[in-house]
């Protein structure tokens, strides 16, 4: 099925495209057909920067067991962040 | 028959009279032939898509795909594309009805079909096709495991709206395709959909094939399942036979 599910959120990122690195503003999380990964379904996640036009994307697709490993890494890096450094990234 | 074709991408007018893009196959080896809209899938006016248009065309129907994303997104890949217009929150129903229309339009304009058209779509597709079926003047329609078709979902930014309720309004016979092992739509949404059907008095042939589930068609998904989709084409050109040619 096409799921239609779609978690939408702002961020402030840089990711490299097809076309080089650029700055992205959103991003959009979903489990739905993927384009190239070899299954029926899987879990997306596409930096996008609309107002840049929509070459200026990055995307993964993924199957949900490596997308929750790979969740809980971010979670687990930001969470062992060395004290200081926080308030530098949030400058 | 040959199966020799030609396609094309073109410019067509869609809803609010809007030019957007659109990909052709036509069949080189024959005259007053009948006409298919084809809609593409949620992830995109893609090469997949476009296959099935030269089907059509091979087997003697002009088929035309009207890119739903052109306005987002032209000349973007068609990945890019869908994940622009799902950011954006889909493609809103109504639109989508107005770019059928325009296809519709451009394919009874061609001095080579004979004014008969239907509309095939798959997965998100096939809601689609159901509704335009239900809104537009068609001779026929193909609703290939269409999801949310006697279901919705309120969860923002992507809503889709059940469309069972329009189901009176059919203007044409309906062939849906289903798999026995899809979950949206569920054999269950599908007799859902074959009650109101009924209770409106349309013409209508459902088909489930066993040991398929969603997107059985996708020759390049493991999804695919050759059996359901060859037997599937099968009837998708009798019915046409029946309907359109």
């Amino acid at each position: 099925m096409c799921t239609y599910q779609t978690e939408r959120l702002d961020v402030r990122a840089s990711a490299k495209t097809s076309e080089g690195w650029a700055s992205m503003t959103n991003a959009i999380v979903y489990f739905d057909h993927p384009v190239h990964f070899a299954a029926g379904h899987a879990l997306m996640i596409d930096l996008l920067n609309p107002t840049a036009g929509p070459s200026a994307r990055a995307a993964i697709e993924m199957d949900p067991e490596s997308a929750r490993a790979l969740a809980n890494a971010i979670l687990q890096s930001l969470d062992t962040i060395p004290d200081g450094l926080l308030g530098e990234l949030a400058s | 028959m040959t199966h020799n074709l030609r396609a094309d991408t073109i410019t067509i007018l869609g809803h609010g009279g809007d030019e957007i893009e659109a990909y052709l196959a036509i069949p080189t080896d024959a005259q007053a032939v009948g006409s298919m809209v084809v809609i593409h899938h949620m992830p995109g006016y893609d090469e997949g898509t476009k296959e099935i248009a030269r089907k059509f065309a091979a087997n003697g129907y002009a088929a035309l795909v009207p890119n739903l994303y052109y306005r987002e997104a032209p000349g973007a890949s068609p990945d890019d594309a869908a994940a622009t217009v799902r950011n954006a929150g889909g493609v809103p129903d109504e639109r989508l009805v107005g770019d059928v229309e325009g296809a519709m339009n451009h394919l009874k304009a061609l001095d080579f079909t004979n004014g008969q058209v239907g509309v095939i779509g798959y997965c998100s597709g096939g809601r689609q096709s159901f509704l335009s079926g239900c809104r537009l003047p068609l001779n026929a329609v193909i609703d290939c495991y269409g999801a949310f078709v006697a279901v919705g979902r309120d969860e923002p930014p992507m809503i889709v709206k059940p469309v069972i309720d329009e189901a009176g309004n059919l203007s044409a016979p309906l062939l849906g395709l289903f798999g026995a092992d899809d979950t949206f739509p569920s054999p269950e949404q599908n007799e859902a959909l074959a009650e109101a059907l009924k209770a409106a008095g349309k013409d209508f042939t459902f088909r489930t094939f066993d040991g398929a589930g969603h997107a059985f068609f996708a020759s390049d998904r493991p999804s695919y399942r050759p059996e359901a989709a060859v037997e599937g084409w099968e009837d998708i050109f009798t019915f046409l036979a029946r309907t359109i040619a």
